[in-house]
């Protein structure tokens, strides 16, 4: 569902600190999958997500979804693509402080203008789901780590995508806790969600949830 | 339509919790914005009053004043000048008046004392202004005893309090009769302080004066309009000033404004950065920081407005009467009648929300374009 | 006359709004030049950001130049108590010779910025931004005019003195004398200006709403929404206003917005001042539904504006009829 052809990034480009993050992506990745990026600190896994995710444009090349050239298109347009197809969860939550739970996971609908009982309904839902119906009216710097996570899981889908990404996601968690996000991946792809996530954690990488893993150094691939 | 209306409420939303968030710092802002409506409508509002009342002053005054000068100081009109006038077209009807100005020692202020062209008080007796009145604690049937410059003490009984609908012209007013005001000044009888004239048509008016100018060369007329006219402008000019001086602060606020805008924390920068990545688009976020600044405007503007209302109209625009009065000795307690005018208010609006508007926008959108993929690098 | 309220608001409001678009040009120009959507460079990140800086500007100025609008006719009508032979706006227009010419270019300048908010409505919505040098272009031009608008004004309020003898709408817009266009529209016979007023408004209306329903015709209706301003400024001018007033020879445009004739001036003006924006705003889209990118966004734009368009100018139509049925003056007899 998603090609990537000769993916190029470079930061601050042109100045004497020019650097290329990527350089020379070829990639294919598959719809109701979970893909795991993994690679060494540095290696370019984070860029690679955000190139995919909509969040940046590559400095180069080719991005493809469901077949159309995403990769010219204006920031206004790629917003739009990244709140309706993707939904992200971040290393460190990046919840906003002094929102409820149920406020956060709200969000990201916002820009749709969605009627409000409709979107109150399906958030509550969504943090009933995630065993959090109990906390949703709590603040979240007072949730646990375990809690804002699935918080953060919960703010991901409100916009139903059909593609999850997760940047680092069990780099706060223990070990208890990253099986149960483990679990939470399984029960994702198992609806028919894509996933596409980096780690450095073998217990992920290892894991019987993840389906493909790709391999990543200085900007390049490094075989599957 | 139905979405973007429900979009800008969870905008408002979202802005009113981010506000409530971070209330010391919108609060600072908010004061000194409401301080700068309150210094501006108070100025505009204390002119508008001032303006209305010397309306109120002219209405009632007659079309041509005649003055007579000697060596070029005002004098008083001596007998047989009225019929030396004779009969002027266009003159309906023509009065020769008698008025002068009295200090009072006790309470230490002028009064004007004036005697009325139709029902003067019976000797003896008089009628006075409201603020008189209350300085000196009368009422009606009560006696009030004056010095005259001459010398002598003169008591009088007052019939009425004249009410106040505009305190301007009648807070140090005192009626009473010809022969009591002759008396208590030493006037010369057959002479006058000057002359009325009405007159119907206002097309007349200048030729009117001019025919009294060739008439009385050592008279003067003094039009009506003209003094409108030399008020209005008057007023206008000292309220300008006074606007123009405060532009200062404006320009200042505007740099705070500025200032407070780009100033962004780096919390909130990391907020404006997750919201950006989680589907809110460079326009999202930019009418949400427009609508902070928009709902900040409108608080400030009717705090401020709220604020300068009650300092003009209940407390006598205290801090602003010497800049604008000029003579405002006068005056202890001094209420204006109360009124806004829209003119006034949509100008005030301009001075205020514009500039603050012009200011944030700037800033606002440098917040509005944080790079949406800040949020994956913590 | 500088050192009046209102008056410092209105030059703070036009130096402000010729500051932003002045301080703005360099980078549009940038924007003409370097602007280039297939490269994925950081340069073309930055310009594509300024475009919003240059959105939310131009709605800034639209707004502030509406504002200044009204601002500028209530400021004349108060200050018309100076001067020897004025009685409301027209008077104090009139006392000096850029008074109307300032006021005419405030107008234009309000159509245009809100035409130009049209174009960027719909190029926003392309995904390949194809108006975006031509928008910048425009904007490029709209620099001069805002100029020449803030120094007419200054030089309107500067050259205003106390002591000028003007005529008022008494006989600037009667019949009988030769004030060139004011005098030629009030000097209409009833019976000619409400035919081309109602023919100007009716065509307008109709022309939008088959547009609005069917798609076609949309330069036609632009035009005809230029000329309804025309007709339906005339028709205020030569008829309407006597109807208002109930007086046979009281042809002010402006006074009709006094309190005194319970702001009915604004039920007449803010139908026609929208209908007439949008309607030209339908009309300039049509020139651009040929450019890639807006085969689609270009007409449908065009044809929800001739809606609002339709509705302004049948709105003004049956105001108008309204008024003329509820006064007690009789113009026409049966
Ligand atoms: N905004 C930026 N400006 C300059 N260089 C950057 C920027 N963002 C990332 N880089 C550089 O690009 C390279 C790739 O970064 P990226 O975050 O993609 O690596 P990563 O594989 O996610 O690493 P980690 O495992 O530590 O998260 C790094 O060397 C980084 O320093
Ligand atoms: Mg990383």
């Amino acid at each position: 569902m998603i090609q990537l052809t000769d993916i190029h990034k470079a930061f601050n480009q042109g100045q004497h600190n020019e650097y290329w993050a990527l350089s020379g992506i070829d990639l294919e990745l598959e719809a109701r999958r979970v893909t795991a990026f993994q690679g060494p600190s540095g290696s370019g896994k984070t860029s690679l997500l955000t190139i995919v995710g909509c969040l940046a444009r590559p400095t180069r090349g080719r991005v493809r979804l469901h077949g159309e050239d995403i990769s010219g298109l204006p920031e206004r347009f790629l917003t739009e693509i990244r709140r309706r197809t993707f939904g992200f969860v971040f290393q460190q939550f990046n919840l906003i402080r002094g929102l409820s739970a149920l406020d956060n996971v709200m969000l990201p609908a916002y820009p749709e203008g969605k009627p409000h009982a409709e979107l109150l309904q399906r958030a509550e839902v969504l943090l009933a789901r995630l065993q959090l119906g109990h906390r949703r009216h709590a603040r979240v710097e007072w949730l646990s780590g375990g809690e804002q996570q699935r918080v953060a899981i919960a703010r991901a889908l409100i916009n139903d995508p059909e593609v999850i990404i997760a940047d680092e996601p069990t780099a706060n968690l223990d070990t208890t806790l990253s099986k149960q996000f483990l679990a939470i991946l399984e029960e994702l792809s198992g609806e028919g969600r894509t996933v596409l996530l980096t780690s450095h954690d073998p217990l992920v990488i290892k894991s019987s949830a993840v389906h493909r893993v790709v391999g990543l150094r200085d900007g390049r691939l490094c075989g599957d | 339509m139905r979405p973007w209306i429900e979009k800008q409420r969870y905008l408002i939303d979202y802005t009113l919790a981010a506000l409530a968030r971070r209330k010391a710092r919108n609060l600072g802002l908010l004061a000194v914005y409401a301080l700068l409506v309150f210094m501006l409508a108070s100025v505009s509002l204390f002119g508008q009053a001032l303006r209305q009342e010397a309306a109120a002053v002219l209405a009632d005054s007659p079309e041509v004043i005649l003055q007579r000068l000697v060596a070029g100081r005002h004098d008083l009109i001596p007998p047989g000048y009225l019929e030396k006038i004779g009969r002027i077209r266009g003159v309906q009807h023509q009065q020769g008046r008698l008025w002068g100005y009295y200090y009072d020692p006790v309470s230490k202020a002028n009064y004007t004392l004036l005697v009325p062209a139709a029902e003067a008080p019976a000797p003896g007796h008089l009628r006075l202004g409201a603020t008189l009145a209350r300085e000196r604690g009368l009422q009606a049937g009560q006696p009030l005893s004056l010095r005259s410059y001459g010398g002598k003490l003169f008591t009088f009984t007052v019939d009425e309090v004249l009410p106040a609908s505009s305190e301007l012209i009648s807070a140090d007013l005192v009626l009473l009769g010809e022969a009591d005001f002759r008396a208590f000044f030493d006037y010369p009888a057959g002479h006058y302080t000057d002359i009325a004239l009405s007159v119907a048509n206002p097309q007349e008016v200048r030729n009117v004066a001019a025919k009294l100018s060739a008439a009385l060369p050592d008279a003067r007329p003094i039009l009506r309009e003209e003094m409108r006219r030399t008020y209005a402008s008057l007023l206008d000019w000292r309220e300008g000033i006074a606007l123009a001086l405060l532009a200062a602060a404006l320009l200042a606020f505007a740099i705070l404004a500025w200032e407070k805008a780009s100033g962004l924390s780096a919390d909130e920068r990391r907020e404006i950065g997750i919201l950006k990545a989680i589907g809110w688009e460079t326009g999202d976020v930019l009418r949400m920081k427009l609508w902070e600044g928009l709902l900040i405007s409108f608080s400030a503007f009717l705090l401020g407005l709220v604020g300068a209302y009650v300092h003009v109209f209940h407390f006598g625009a205290r801090l602003f009467e010497p800049v604008l009065k000029g003579w405002a000795v006068l005056y202890p307690r001094f209420t204006l009648v109360p009124q806004l005018d829209g003119l006034q208010l949509f100008t005030l609006f301009f001075f205020t929300v514009v500039p603050y508007t012009a200011a944030v926008l700037v800033p606002i959108w440098r917040a509005a374009i944080i790079d949406p993929d800040a949020a994956m690098r913590g | 006359m500088l050192f009046q309220p209102s008056v410092i608001a209105l030059l703070l409001a036009a130096t402000l709004s010729l500051v932003m678009v002045a301080a703005a040009a360099p980078f549009a120009w940038q924007i003409l030049r370097r602007w280039d959507l297939g490269s994925g460079s950081e340069l073309q990140l930055q310009l594509e950001r300024r475009t919003y800086l240059f959105s939310t500007l131009a709605a800034f100025v639209c707004a502030s130049q509406l504002l200044a609008l009204l601002l500028f006719v209530f400021t004349a009508d108060r200050l018309s108590a100076m001067f020897v032979g004025a009685m409301c706006a027209v008077g104090a227009l009139n006392a000096h010779a850029w008074g109307f010419p300032a006021l005419l270019l405030q107008v234009a300048l309000f159509f245009l910025a809100a035409l130009w908010l049209v174009l960027n409505h719909v190029d926003t919505r392309a995904r390949n931004y194809p108006l975006v040098r031509l928008k910048y272009a425009l904007l490029l031009g709209l620099t001069p005019l805002l100029a020449l608008s803030a120094w007419l004004q200054w030089s309107y309020f500067r050259g205003l003195k106390a002591d000028i003898i003007t005529s008022c709408c008494g006989s600037l817009f009667s019949g009988d004398s030769n004030h060139g266009v004011a005098g030629e529209m009030a000097g209409l016979a009833p019976l000619p200006a409400m035919l081309w007023f109602y023919g100007s408004l009716g065509l307008a209306a109709l022309l939008t709403a088959w547009h609005a329903w069917s798609g076609r015709l949309g330069l036609l209706a632009g035009l005809s929404s230029g000329g309804a301003f025309v007709g339906g400024i005339a028709g205020i001018v030569s008829f309407l206003s006597l109807y208002l007033y109930e007086h046979p020879h009281h042809h002010c445009p402006f006074c009709i917005l006094k309190p005194e004739y319970d702001y009915q001036g604004y039920a007449l003006y803010l139908p026609l001042f929208a209908a007439t924006a949008a309607g030209m705003g339908s009309g300039v889209l049509q020139l651009v539904r040929r450019v890639r990118g807006l085969e689609q966004i270009a007409p449908a734009a065009s044809r929800r504006l001739a809606t609002v368009a339709a509705w302004g100018f049948g709105l003004l139509l049956c105001l108008a009829a309204g008024m003329m049925a509820g006064s007690r003056l009789v113009l026409l007899e049966p």
